[in-house]
């Protein structure tokens, strides 16, 4: 098989893939919000509990549906943002969770692997009030006919 | 009836038409199982782009000059071209829009916003594209009426034992369906819904973006008021489509947008509209488009469409052969003989995007989503589907390449 696909594929994405951290859901979250990715209809819940400052994060879980880079990516980013506070979470760039990816990714997959990073600042938005620029604000559309 | 030939196609021989064979992809040889997404262009059509806009280019209908002149005629033609193609009774029934969803807008605008209200049902299907579903579900609920769906059985076919219980709830005064299911290949009973809907006093509303392209398509025949289909999905250029109505309800219907073109004179105080079709043509059309679509019903007609339909029968009859081959993989929808050339299946515990992802770096291209209908996704319990779809250049071979890469994908991802 070609480089492209070993990359792409390679054992660390498989890994999280196939045994995903943080997979599950919490009783009483501190934080939750649902994402949906619209090209393909995979849909992420992120459910956040806090430490006793109201603002660390303590512990996140995840659950839904998804492709192989989706899964891997917020499986990764759950080990990421545990022990981070709220607010420095709500500024992360994109590309630090990219960089722990570490795969070249095409705009349609980059959708695919930044859903639970959006749907985290959308619950901790919800949540803690935290800023959520323009370039999130599209995770939390709920669209509904008016 | 639309004339057509019985001579079965030669699909290696017409895959010498479409240049987009002679590039490799990730160093494989193109197997393009896309078709119902959009279809690849052969060279006639491409040529005929080219021709124009070099020798006979320039703005349409008013133009006084030879040049204005013969852009009018190729565009016209083009029309001409589009109605014998459904056998339509007559051109000024065919109106040029952007896209199949445009017209379908259309129709669901400027006959549904002054034609609906509280106590009138509009009926669809639950395997209804999003194009003849949102626009629906949106003036249904602008007016007040009712928005309700035909439902599948298991095998992706429409339960008509629900019509009475529909006809019972209201006074039913649309019925939307697809003639082809985009998801599915499902055939539908088009006919059959079409009589059941004027029993109602309802108008029947066909979405024929996957029928158009591959079988004979006959307006009269089956007994619509309105057929919308689109010029990508038939060899033809993007941003074009058609909208069929029979004459009386288009004349009726407030136009859908307005501005140049669909006027017949303005002033401060009044306008009046344009005469058929060009009252629901505001605007500069997509003029070398529309002469591109012309040129690819000419190909599509030239090969038939019977043979067409023929042909992906044969292939999809292979495909869903060789799927059932394939441990933990489930194909949805009927058996070959009552589809197109279109086959979904879920491959058990994977993704259709990691089904999709890898299959491209075997230079195969499917789909992967949710095909624009959740709906029909809910109803079949997935978020999304793989999907396989074929059409006049598709080859035996790139189904067995699809087999092989199934298996693959089952290796690195199982």
């Amino acid at each position: 098989m070609s480089g492209e696909f070993d990359q792409m594929y390679r054992e660390v994405i498989l890994d999280h893939y196939k045994n995903p951290r943080g997979h599950g859901t919490l009783e009483e979250p501190g934080a939750h919000a649902e994402g949906q990715n619209p090209l393909c209809g995979d849909e992420v819940s992120i459910y956040v509990a806090f430490g006793e400052d109201g603002e660390t994060i303590e512990e996140v879980k995840f659950s839904g549906r998804g492709c192989a880079i989706s899964q891997a990516a917020t499986s990764m980013l759950t080990e990421m943002v545990k022990g981070r506070k709220a607010s420095e979470v709500a500024v992360l760039p994109k590309e630090e969770l990219l960089e722990e990816i570490g795969i070249p990714l095409s705009p349609v997959r980059l959708k695919c692997a930044i859903l639970g990073l959006g749907t985290l600042k959308v619950a901790l938005h919800k949540a803690k009030g935290t800023p959520l620029p323009e370039e999130w604000a599209g995770f939390a559309n709920e669209l509904e006919l008016r | 009836m639309a004339v057509t030939t019985s001579k079965p196609l030669d699909a290696r021989l017409l895959r010498a038409d479409f240049p987009v064979f002679e590039h490799e992809i990730h160093g494989k040889p193109l197997a393009y199982l896309d078709s119902a997404s959009s279809t690849q262009k052969p060279r006639q059509v491409l040529d005929e782009l080219r021709t124009f806009y070099e020798t006979s280019y320039a703005n349409v209908h008013r133009g006084v000059y030879d040049l204005a002149e013969r852009a009018t005629a190729a565009f016209e033609g083009a029309r001409e071209k589009a109605r014998a193609y459904v056998n339509a009774p007559s051109a000024r029934e065919m109106i040029f829009t952007r896209s199949t969803t445009e017209a379908l807008n259309l129709v669901a605008y400027a006959w549904g916003l002054d034609n609906l209200g509280p106590g009138d049902v509009v009926v669809i299907t639950e395997l209804e594209h999003h194009a003849n579903f949102v626009p629906w579900q949106f003036v249904a609920q602008r007016t007040g009426a009712s928005f309700r769906h035909i439902p599948i059985d298991d095998l992706g076919e429409l339960q008509l034992d629900a019509l009475d219980e529909l006809a019972a709830s209201g006074r039913v005064k649309v019925v939307a369906n697809n003639l082809v299911s985009n998801t599915l290949g499902t055939i539908n009973p088009v006919e059959k819904l079409a009589a059941w809907a004027h029993e109602q006093g309802a108008i029947m509303v066909v979405d024929a973006a996957q029928a158009a392209p591959h079988r004979a398509v006959d307006v009269q025949a089956l007994g619509c008021d309105f057929l919308a289909f689109s010029s990508h999905k038939l060899c033809g250029p993007t941003g074009v489509g058609a909208l069929w109505g029979k004459a009386e309800l288009l004349e009726a219907m407030s136009p859908f947008n307005l501005g140049g073109e669909m006027i017949r004179s303005v002033s401060l105080e009044k306008t009046t509209w344009n005469e058929l079709p060009y009252k629901f043509e505001a605007g500069t059309p997509a003029i070398a488009e529309a002469v591109g679509f012309g040129a690819a019903i000419d190909y599509v007609s030239a090969i038939g469409p019977d043979a067409i339909a023929a042909h992906e029968h044969e292939l999809v009859t292979y495909a869903m052969e060789r799927l059932a081959e394939i441990p933990g993989l489930r194909v949805f929808g009927p058996p070959a003989d009552r589809r197109t050339g279109i086959v979904s299946f879920d491959l058990e515990g994977i993704h259709p995007h990691d089904v999709a992802q890898v299959l491209d770096f075997e230079g195969i291209a499917v789909r992967a989503g949710h095909h624009c209908t959740q709906p029909l996704m809910t109803r079949l319990g997935v978020v999304a589907t793989t999907r396989a779809s074929f059409y006049l250049y598709s080859l035996p071979e790139e189904i067995d390449r699809l087999i092989d890469g199934l298996h693959k994908v089952r290796k690195v991802l199982g």
